[in-house]
């Protein structure tokens, strides 16, 4: 084919072009879907349950990722101030992933069971009270905003269109039952969703306010859950090196 | 380039001193110059290419099949007691920095130092406290900071100050690493029921006395018969003398040291009453989490002769 043909065709232009820049993207992406050790195999890893759920779709809402990275990197300083490295395993039931690539804030991915319950909620009131050199806004209305859950049913059937293990019927309970143990698998279940949100929230309290359901009770729930599934002390120091 | 109104083959004449031209010539007298890549720049692209074609033998690069190119560079570190050859990657860089590295190897052997030290030979030696003060910062950065504050002054009325006198469950070495192992659970109960309001002042106007702070004489006789008698019960977990017990985590009521009620920063005395009083109807419970299971015994050393050391160790 000769170049002035290729430069004198629009269209023909416009179909190499993107052949010649798709090549990019598909040797770097595709094979991440067929190599066998992308996602580590890992124990403890398990969708979200119906409350933490609705909070990740907050932490979403109210583009917390703009600020807070959810990827400890395998570097020795990170190790030491956030803990073990992420794992690829740990952010399959997140979608869209919350990595990130800024950090105005610092990384979030293991910030679960760091603080407690009530300092969270006061932090997210009002940051400066408990960090006066924070630059972090305050996010008050989650205090005093009812949780609306009357879709959380319609949500999780999406996630389960893009391959998160919520049940609808008893064959797939029982497969999740297997997987993840009983417990688990009852919160995984879309038919008990919003009996499960409740009963979460309200044994849990979160935002130590037993009066309603609110928004602070999921974020809270989210938060709390973030980098906590994986018990690190059952691997040796290498182990997951192994993967890669 | 439909506007390419003459045939390539009749390309102007090059004169010696010129650029060549493309040869394509639009709106009649618009050319195109064809100056060559820049030297540099050419050298550039040609190290470039040398560069990939290295790194794609050195470093894992070419997905095949369910696998990929390892390259040749590899990566030795110890797993479980034996060591362990693989290929380059992150994660085993990590491994590895963590064992031999520099800085960690440093640092470990300063924590093995500190560790098999006793707390007051610790305090009295200035390398390590200077190491302890070094690794504090980090340590205490990432995990007391964010309640007891940056610098140790913690919040009014929720989180101790650790850089006074005052404090619940004691300020001696011992106390501090016992209260970061196993966390405290403070609670002082409300006296909603059995205190009526004019009770509650009296206490309040007690408790302040012993403070320093001029109180009505009979609210003062009335409250302390409260506070040391069965109908307020105060002084099982303050004492009778109101200096509190460490085991209890009940604080000295004595020093003028405020910690949970915001006394300082009353306007006069009858809002100090006030405030006093309305703790003490209202009760409180406090959380200090334990620290066992996320530090290692001798990080929590580390951090204990730090606490101790911020200026209210006893």
């Amino acid at each position: 084919m000769k170049h002035e043909s290729v430069e004198t065709n629009a269209g023909l232009l416009i179909i190499l072009t993107l052949a010649v820049i798709s090549i990019g993207g598909l040797v770097e992406i595709v094979p991440l879907f067929y190599i066998d050790d992308t996602i580590e195999e890992v124990e403890g890893v398990r969708p979200y349950t119906p409350l933490e759920q609705r909070g990740r779709d907050l932490y979403v809402r109210e583009g917390c990722y703009t600020c807070h990275s959810q990827m400890v990197r395998p570097f020795r300083d990170e190790m030491l101030r956030y803990g073990h490295y992420s794992l690829a395993a740990e952010s399959q039931y997140d979608h869209p992933f919350q990595w990130g690539s800024k950090r105005t804030g610092p990384d979030l991915a293991r910030v679960g069971g760091k603080y407690s319950n009530e300092w969270q909620v006061q932090h997210l009131i009002n940051p400066k009270s408990l960090v006066p050199e924070s630059i972090m806004p305050g996010y008050p209305w989650l205090a005093t905003t009812r949780l609306d859950f009357s879709d959380i049913e319609q949500r999780m059937i999406a996630l389960r269109r893009v391959g998160v293990p919520y049940s609808v019927n008893q064959e797939e309970f029982e497969a999740n039952a297997e997987r993840f143990g009983e417990e688990v698998a009852v919160m995984l279940d879309i038919n008990r969703a919003e009996e499960n949100l409740v009963a979460q929230a309200q044994q849990e309290n979160f935002d130590g306010d037993p009066s309603f359901i609110s928004e602070m009770d999921a974020m809270v729930a989210y938060l709390q859950v973030l980098g906590t599934m994986v018990d690190f002390t059952d691997y040796s120091e290498g182990h997951f090196a192994d993967f890669r | 380039m439909s506007t390419n109104d003459k045939p390539a083959n009749e390309r102007p004449r090059k004169k010696p001193d010129e650029v060549e031209t493309t040869g394509h010539i639009w709106d009649a007298s618009l050319q195109e110059y064809n100056n060559p890549l820049p030297r540099w720049w050419l050298w550039g692209f040609y190290a470039t290419v040398v560069f990939a074609v290295v790194y794609w033998i050195l470093f894992p690069a070419w997905p095949i099949g369910d696998g990929f190119t390892k390259g040749l560079n590899t990566i030795t570190f110890e797993q479980d007691g034996e060591e362990v050859t693989t290929h380059w990657n992150t994660r085993s860089l990590l491994a590895r920095d963590m064992q031999t590295g520099t800085h960690a190897v440093r640092q470990r052997e300063m924590l093995e130092t500190v560790g098999a030290m006793e707390y007051d030979e610790i305090l009295a030696d200035v390398d390590a406290m200077s190491f302890v003060n070094a690794y504090a910062k980090g340590s205490y950065g990432t995990w007391c900071a964010a309640c007891h504050q940056t610098g140790g002054a913690g919040v009014m009325a929720q989180y101790p100050n650790l850089r006074d006198d005052n404090w619940h469950w004691g300020g001696t070495v011992e106390q501090i690493e016992e209260t970061l192992v196993l966390g405290r659970l403070g609670y002082m109960p409300g006296y909603r029921e059995t205190l009526n309001s004019e009770q509650l002042e009296q206490v309040a106007a007690y408790v302040l006395s012993l403070n320093g702070y001029e109180m009505d004489e009979e609210s003062v006789s009335a409250g302390g018969d409260i506070f040391t008698g069965e109908l307020g019960g105060c002084f099982q977990c303050h004492g009778m003398d109101a200096a509190g017990i460490a085991s209890q985590g009940a604080p000295n009521l004595t020093n003028d040291l405020w910690g949970l009620v915001d006394v300082p920063g009353a306007a006069d005395d009858a809002e100090r009453v006030a405030r006093v009083s309305s703790f003490v109807h209202e009760g409180v419970q406090r959380v200090m989490p334990a620290f066992a299971d996320r530090l290692s015994p001798t990080e929590i050393k580390v951090l204990t002769a730090y606490v101790h050391s911020l200026g209210g160790g006893q």
